[in-house]
């Protein structure tokens, strides 16, 4: 191939999505790895999904076309439900992954995608000439040419591992790191900076006594990320899980001086959301209980994920910590937890469609962006393949609202406010979280993806079905009359129900917290029959109206702002009126909406009214010239 | 631009002649017909004319007004505006706006119209930046004013409500991101007794608005009694005492005489009820169903029994109607021998306080008038200028906005829902209380700026 339209480089989860995603919408695409082998690797916990709104990125991304869904649900161990009780915006899922399977699942993939080539180099050079990518070079003296290119980096730029006092070399334990590329990025003008994230122990689990251990096991739900998985694994393998205890607290204690964190060995900032255990026992010295789940990292495999003990100590003290669990008192470490740090680019030099402002078609997903988290890159990925694609063909970027998907509240959130630790999605930064449930991502994005050209015919088929039957008894309940009556007041009693002083819609009985769908079936038995899947939107939709009523009005609201943009060539110097700060912030980061605008730190509602008010000028004026 | 049709009184509230409700938007005509009578449909009046006729409800005519009717987009906002001029006072002009409300219309933010012209493309760059110098010179004037005064306390007041209703997000917040889902970290006795509080603080604040709009608008006192209690001559005398200001406006039910006198630097409306008893059988009849009406319009009642002689099955019919009110009772005829007994009157209305005067020789008016006062429950605030009362409205309406958002909440929190849903009202609570302080909300901006007009402007 002469001339690739897309270059990926990096093979991880961010890698993997980005290429699947340019080829499939038909551009020549090329992805280049360090090591074929170590293809979507889960470098820290083997599990996709769980809480803080990683699976409905999973969803989303499965609804726009994406692979991760697909692929979790062919090689998971365990699945499960999370947050049930915490209402319909947070309930999650979350599947333990056969680490090994998922990969191969993966590689098979991209290696049988059409227009896909797959190719094992380390990247030394990006290619630019007059501010636009033309390709990159190879340690080993290739030039691969190619229109745009997506840097998936990972922890591997200029990647040191940490244990202890310990620093090496190393993107991964095991792996080189890659500094050349971080080098070029450097002479490109880009300022790098430095973040850090931690993995804990592996052990080996005949070394564990499971009778001390709380099992956990998987759910006999029909469960998947994919809308369009319809096979389910029902011999599913366990975790297990117990409590740190005092003694763990003194061990943490008695080394806490030659914890990476105090030493100073580490310097990059670590995501604050997934603390070591070191940094927990210093933050709460207090508190002796912290959970500890043991997982298993494959069906052919004794290594055990101890989670919620990630530390980079040094390797006698980790034996120590982990001896000191329940169940635990004779366990072998098979890898010791480590840290590792590496570098990112400020995020806030991209625009919304994840492409650098710097340099044309240059796009970059994942932790090079100051993320964390399988979910997260691969959104972005999926993202950026997406827009390296339009933007080969010339199209519009694909750019999502806070309003839209939690992909379009992580990328704001990113480009807009920059990073100032290891961003992990969380359901809490999303402003208008009962609109964007995992059980409505499909609803919500589908339609987008058939435009991109990522959904089947069959799935488009099974998707407007869906969504069809919904909306039509969502309908039907509203117009369906319920009369009391002595068999009503019967039903109603047996489901603990009060019964009916006057005639209401069926839609006001689901309403009643105790009341299911499948409970109204018996008062009207003319509704129709419908499957989980389409019960639980529908449940929704009619239980929690009122709520989506309102936080539809506050999107509305929103929206004006996000829908009153600035135009691409707006001169900045030439706004009268704004501060000195905003103007440097505005130039700094060229937001493409008032309404971004406006979430920008150092840009005050005056400025932004100074400035919306010259944008509708310019518009104006543009208008009647 | 999709819009809904939004209504306000344009002109400031006051002793002023004339007030003007205004209407705009798709359905602006269409709405007012609702709410119109004259020769012909609004809908059918040429645009930029001026039309006479008459506002009702039902059969009850509450204004003559004078309509403009501006059709889109020759109009202050570029949509269809309608201008009702109202004549009949305060009280009517309120009636008026809320009919309007009533017949679709959403009542508008402040600063909605200008907004909207703005949206719409009506105000150029020199305009809008001439509105922003306004906006600044305000504020800087502002701080040297009795009005930002007036803001600067009630955002003090709101700021820490706000702040602790943000808390109660982050606490609902963590507690849907905590990763342990069989911890229930919320702790659900500690954030309802903090959501009561605010809302507690709010009911405070909006009673001080309330005291804010009864300084501008005035307290609307019925003087009740059975008839030849002397109401009238108590009224006429309190009148005169007080150089009143304007006498005879017809009030929102004509056949009630509202007057207006000066109480100490509030206008005090007076509807006296006396008119109703003094005419034929007929409205004698409807006489009860009148009063209460004019009772339920009242801030406070003025209740006047004759103390020259024994109560009578009236006065106690009458003492029913008012015991849910803030009343004072007044013994009059203290020219005559009193035979009322003190425990009669607390028999008659335990909670009210009675003073006994008379009407005739204008004894003791004095110390009614004192009594009124407190019963007003004004802590000697000052009457202050056009913009607090605007400022107000918008505040009452935040401030009573959030507080049904988080009444809301409880209701979340009382229930089997998840918590997770209460944090929407909570949001939206904090929301409301953001518009009053100014602080980031959601970077809502440009409302932002146009909250800071006079609504209806």
């Amino acid at each position: 191939m002469d001339r690739y339209d897309v270059i990926v480089v990096g093979g991880g989860h961010a890698g993997c999505e980005a290429a699947l995603a340019s080829a499939r919408m038909g551009c020549e695409t090329l992805l280049l790895t360090m090591h074929l082998d170590t293809i979507a690797q889960m470098s820290c916990n083997p599990a996709i999904g769980g809480p803080a709104a990683k699976s409905h990125l999973v969803r989303e991304i499965d609804a726009l076309g994406g692979q991760m869904g697909r692929t979790i649900d062919r090689s998971y161990l365990n699945i499960r439900e999370l947050n049930q009780s915490r209402g319909p915006a947070v309930r999650a899922l979350r599947a333990q992954a056969d680490k090994k399977r998922y990969q191969r699942e993966m590689i098979y993939t991209l290696e049988t995608e059409p227009h896909l080539s797959l190719k094992q180099a380390l990247v030394t050079e990006l290619l630019v000439e007059g501010g636009t990518v033309q390709g990159v070079r190879t340690k080993s003296g290739v030039s691969y040419r190619g229109q745009t290119l997506i840097l998936t980096t990972g922890t591997f730029l200029r990647g040191k591992i940490v244990i202890g006092d310990i620093r090496y070399d190393g993107g991964r334990q095991g792996e080189p790191a890659a500094a050349e590329l971080s080098e070029s990025l450097e002479q490109l003008g880009f300022a790098l900076r430095r973040f850090q994230t931690a993995t804990p122990p592996r052990i080996d689990a005949r070394t564990v006594d499971f009778s001390q251990l709380i099992e956990q096991p998987g759910s006999c739900r029909r469960l998947a990320f994919s809308y369009e998985t319809c096979e389910y694994l029902s011999d599913q393998l366990p975790c297990w899980y117990t409590h740190t205890n005092s003694r763990t607290i003194e061990v943490i204690k008695e080394n806490l001086h030659r914890s990476p964190i105090e030493t100073g060995s580490v310097t990059g900032k670590g995501p604050r959301f997934c603390p070591s255990i070191d940094r927990k026992v210093l933050k709460f010295p207090d508190q002796e209980r912290h959970m500890v789940f043991l997982e298993p990292e494959g069906m052919y495999t004794k290594e055990l994920y101890v989670l919620g003990m990630t530390t980079a100590m040094p390797e006698d003290v980790q034996i120590k910590i982990i001896r000191s669990l329940p169940g635990m008192e004779n366990a072998e470490l098979m890898r010791p937890g480590y840290a590792v740090e590496y570098d990112y680019i400020d995020p806030s030099l991209l625009t919304p469609s994840l492409e650098n402002r710097k340099v044309k078609g240059l796009f970059t997903a994942g932790q090079i962006n100051g993320s964390s988290g399988y979910e997260e890159a691969a959104a972005q990925g999926l993202i950026a393949g997406i827009n390296a694609a339009r933007l080969c063909r010339n199209l519009e970027p694909l750019i999502l609202d806070r309003s839209q998907a939690y992909i379009g509240v992580m990328i704001d959130d990113l480009v807009t406010k920059g990073v100032t630790e290891p961003y992990r999605m969380m359901t809490s930064r999303a402003e208008y979280r009962l609109m964007l449930r995992i059980d409505n991502a499909d609803m919500r994005l589908t339609d987008l993806g058939r435009e991109l050209g990522l959904i089947s015919d069959t799935r488009y088929t099974k998707f407007t079905e869906k969504k069809e039957l919904v909306s039509r008894t969502v309908a039907l309940l509203g117009e369906t009359q319920i009369t009391p009556s002595a068999r009503v007041r019967e039903i109603l009693t047996e489901l603990g129900s009060g019964d009916l002083a006057k005639p209401v819609t069926a839609a006001e009985i689901l309403q009643r917290p105790e009341i299911k769908y499948v409970d109204l079936k018996r008062l009207v038995p003319s509704i129709p029959e419908l499957s989980e899947h389409v019960t639980e939107v529908v449940e929704i939709e009619v239980k929690f109206a009122a709520y989506i009523e309102r936080q539809q009005r506050q999107v509305e609201q929103f929206r004006g702002l996000e829908d009153l943009k600035i135009p691409n060539d707006v001169d900045y110097s030439l706004v009268p009126g704004l501060r000195t700060e905003a103007r440097e912030r505005l130039k700094a980061v060229r937001p493409l909406s008032v309404g971004q605008a406006a979430r920008l730190a150092g840009v005050s509602p005056a400025d932004v009214s100074v400035l919306a008010v010259y944008i509708r000028s310019v518009a104006d004026g543009g208008r009647t010239e | 631009m999709v819009e809904d049709t939004i209504a306000a009184i344009s002109t400031a509230l006051g002793e002023g002649g004339i007030a003007i409700v205004r209407i705009s938007g798709a359905e602006a005509i269409a709405i007012a017909d609702r709410v119109y009578r004259g020769r012909r449909p609004l809908g059918e009046i040429a645009a930029g004319r001026i039309v006479y006729g008459e506002i009702a409800a039902g059969g009850e005519i509450i204004d003559e007004v004078l309509v403009s009717v501006f059709r889109k987009p020759h109009s202050y906002t570029a949509e269809d505006v309608v201008e009702i001029n109202c004549h009949g006072g305060v009280a009517a002009v309120r009636r008026v706006l809320d009919l309007v409300l009533e017949s679709g219309a959403r009542l508008a933010e402040p600063g909605e119209f200008t907004k909207r012209a703005f949206l719409n493309g009506r105000l150029d760059l020199s305009q809008a930046e001439a509105v922003i110098d306004i906006i600044r010179a305000r504020t800087e004037l502002g701080r040297k004013t009795a009005v930002s005064q007036l803001t600067g306390r009630m955002s003090d007041r709101i700021r820490p409500a706000r702040s602790r209703l943000i808390d109660a997000i982050a606490h609902i917040e963590a507690a849907v991101d905590y990763p342990d889902e069989d911890i229930d970290v919320l702790d659900e006795q500690e954030l309802v007794e903090g959501i009561d509080e605010v809302r507690r603080q709010l009911g405070n604040v909006l009673a001080t608005a309330d005291a804010g709009r009864i300084l501008r608008e005035g307290v609307a006192a019925a003087i009740v009694g059975r008839p030849n209690v002397g109401k009238s001559s108590l009224l006429n005398r309190l009148l005169r005492e007080n150089r009143a200001l304007v006498t005879e406006i017809p009030g929102t039910t004509r056949d009630l005489i509202e007057e207006t006198m000066n109480l100490r630097g509030i206008p005090l409306r007076i509807v006296d009820t006396a008119g109703i008893r003094h005419t034929d059988d007929l409205v004698e009849r409807l006489g009860v169903a009148r009063a209460k009406e004019s009772i339920a319009e009242a801030d406070v009642v003025l209740f006047v029994i004759d103390g020259s002689m024994e109560l009578e099955q009236e006065d106690r019919e009458i003492a029913q109607l008012v015991k849910t009110h803030r009343v004072l009772g007044i013994v009059n005829k203290a020219d005559r021998d009193l035979v009322v007994r003190e425990s009669d009157l607390n028999h008659l209305l335990p909670q009210a306080k009675w003073i006994t005067v008379s009407a005739s020789e204008g004894t003791n008016l004095d110390e009614m008038e004192e009594q009124l006062w407190q019963l007003i429950g004004l802590s000697g605030t000052l009457a202050t200028g056009d913009e607090v009362v605007l400022t107000r409205e918008r505040h009452r309406r935040a401030v009573g906005a959030a507080i049904s958002s988080l009444d809301d909440a409880l209701r979340v929190i009382a229930s089997d829902l998840p918590y997770d849903l209460a944090s929407i009202d909570l949001q939206q609570a904090a929301d409301h209380l953001g518009e009053i302080t100014g602080e980031t909300v959601k970077e809502d901006v440009i409302d932002r700026i146009f909250e800071r007009f006079c609504i209806g402007k």
